[in-house]
């Protein structure tokens, strides 16, 4: 009862959209009812072109996030550890962290041509910052005593980082992958909506410019439902990972 | 209080604040050396990587021609056209959201399921309801950088210091006021915050807009330079957002520093 009154905004708008468009206050062609948008969904679904773009376009975000998750981690951790890795690696993180990611899509593609591979790179490239800066800002605050402590307990340099450093950065590192996440998936949609041969954002673009505009907004909010879902999912395997924390 | 010992000498100052600039440099330097040497070693062909040399005469052509002008000009008033209505707007809501209890209830659910969500493949819907002109490109942004505003704004409201505007209210403040002089100054930590995240996303979003639909602006200039294989135009475009995005993101800072001047934070040492 809570939850529906709660979600009944949501309701509202759903039924706002149907009246709207079946009424004739705004033309169906700029917003198909939402039924027909429903029906169309369920028509790409049995026809299995919902499914096949969508593991191609769920295949790319992971492998580019998966990557920049291991190696962004890697490099901060590095960085707030070892100096000189700093000195060395901590200017082109700030020099390249506001660069508006959008702007390496055509580069992406002069080296790695329009399929996976330059998506996966993209993605990889996007993400790997979010996740260094959180990684380094985490491990650079680990508290000092615990470091000492280890040390002085005769843990060596490795272990200490192992056991001490990693586990301090985990919140401020988890937080920059949230960050990742929901970057992962506009460079997706928008690497695929410009220029691509497969996936939901070239799926959105065909079905825009062959005039069907219902099956057009059913993958649209598919994609739209599919980043929301992600980032719940995530947020609740982050509070189960830091639920050692008080 | 700060001894006089702790204040270095000017000429100190001058050589460690140099000495800084060098160590920061360092690292761009080789990379620049690399990026001309790699390119130029054979091991790869001029379309897959230009020299730097070559990319930087093309951006001084390009500057030249009043090219460079236009298409930074243009991104950059789409980008903060969208990022202003954003601002105002999402810090009135924020606002509405806090103060009345039916505007929190319609609108919480579509802020907590909307701001996760991957805006941008709206894109082509926004396209079919707007054209392909201005006025799709800052709807857009203002749909993508509207979110962080308004829940940077409901977290400020709500953490500000109830003593406040519980003496505000005894000493007489009318509610404008306490609005005015209390609550937002209050919050304005987080939605500067807010701001400071909505501002890139501003920049990402007009880009994709303008990659996808064309015309002028850096991203469709990088997008006609992809097209005809033109890949120092392609690299150049790359130099100059980034440089655009750059200057962006740390003017953003300053400004923060600069309002919150009064706040504790400014004791903190600059990280600009």
């Amino acid at each position: 009862m809570n939850a529906l009154f709660r979600y009944l905004p949501l309701l509202i708008l759903a039924l706002a959209w149907e009246a709207a468009s079946r009424l004739g206050l705004v033309s169906s062609l700029a917003l198909p009812p939402l039924s027909d948008v429903i029906t169309a969904w369920i028509e790409l679904i049995k026809s299995g072109e919902l499914i096949t773009n969508g593991v191609t376009s769920l295949w790319r975000a992971a492998a580019g996030l998966g990557l920049s998750v291991v190696i962004g981690a890697v490099l901060g951790i590095a960085m707030a550890w070892w100096r000189p890795v700093n000195v060395l690696l901590g200017p082109l993180v700030e020099m390249f962290y506001p660069l508006p990611k959008s702007a390496l899509i055509p580069v992406t593609v002069i080296w790695l041509g329009f399929g996976d591979g330059s998506k996966i790179l993209l993605i990889f490239l996007g993400c790997m910052l979010p996740v260094t800066i959180g990684a380094y800002n985490g491990a650079r605050a680990s508290d000092q005593m615990l470091v000492w402590s280890a040390r002085g307990m005769g843990a060596g340099r490795v272990r200490t980082l192992w056991d001490v450093v990693v586990p301090s950065a985990l919140p401020e590192l988890l937080n920059g992958i949230r960050t990742a996440l929901a970057l992962s998936f506009i460079l997706l949609v928008s690497s695929e909506l410009i220029v691509a041969r497969s996936g939901f954002g070239y799926l959105i673009g065909f079905l825009g410019a062959s005039g069907t505009y219902d099956a057009m907004f059913a993958v649209v909010l598919t994609v739209a439902f599919l980043g929301f879902a992600a980032d719940r999912f995530y947020l609740a395997i982050m509070r189960r990972a830091l639920l050692w924390q008080a | 209080m700060m001894q006089a010992a702790d204040v270095p000498a000017p000429a100190s100052r001058v050589a460690s604040a140099l000495r800084s600039l060098a160590l920061h440099s360092v690292s761009i330097v080789l990379l620049a050396i690399a990026w001309e040497a790699f390119a130029r070693s054979g091991a790869v062909t001029m379309f897959v990587l230009p020299p730097l040399s070559a990319v930087v005469t093309r951006i001084f052509t390009d500057a030249g021609s009043g090219d460079l002008a236009i298409n930074t000009g243009v991104t950059l008033l789409r980008a903060l056209t969208g990022f202003a209505i954003a601002a105002i707007a999402g810090i009135a809501l924020g606002l509405a959201m806090c103060r009345s209890a039916v505007a929190r209830w319609f609108f919480d659910p579509i802020v907590s399921i909307g701001f996760p969500m991957p805006k941008i493949a709206f894109l082509p819907v926004v396209i079919l309801w707007l054209g392909v002109y201005d006025t799709s490109k800052i709807a857009m942004v203002v749909l993508d950088a509207i979110f962080p505003v308004v829940t940077a704004t409901i977290i400020g409201i709500n953490s500000v210091d109830r003593h406040l505007i519980w003496s505000a209210r005894n000493m007489g403040a009318k509610e404008r006021e306490i609005l005015w002089q209390v609550n937002l100054p209050a919050a304005l930590p987080q939605i500067m915050t807010g701001l400071q995240v909505a501002l890139p996303i501003a920049l990402i979003v007009a880009i994709v807009a303008e990659m996808m639909m064309g015309g002028y602006g850096l991203g469709g200039g990088m997008m006609t330079a992809s097209r005809f294989a033109d890949s120092r135009g392609v690299f150049a475009g790359i130099v100059e957002i980034a440089i655009v995005g750059y200057v962006m993101v740390k003017l953003m800072a300053l400004l923060r520093r600069r309002l919150l001047l009064w706040h504790q934070e400014a004791l903190a040492p600059s990280t600009i």
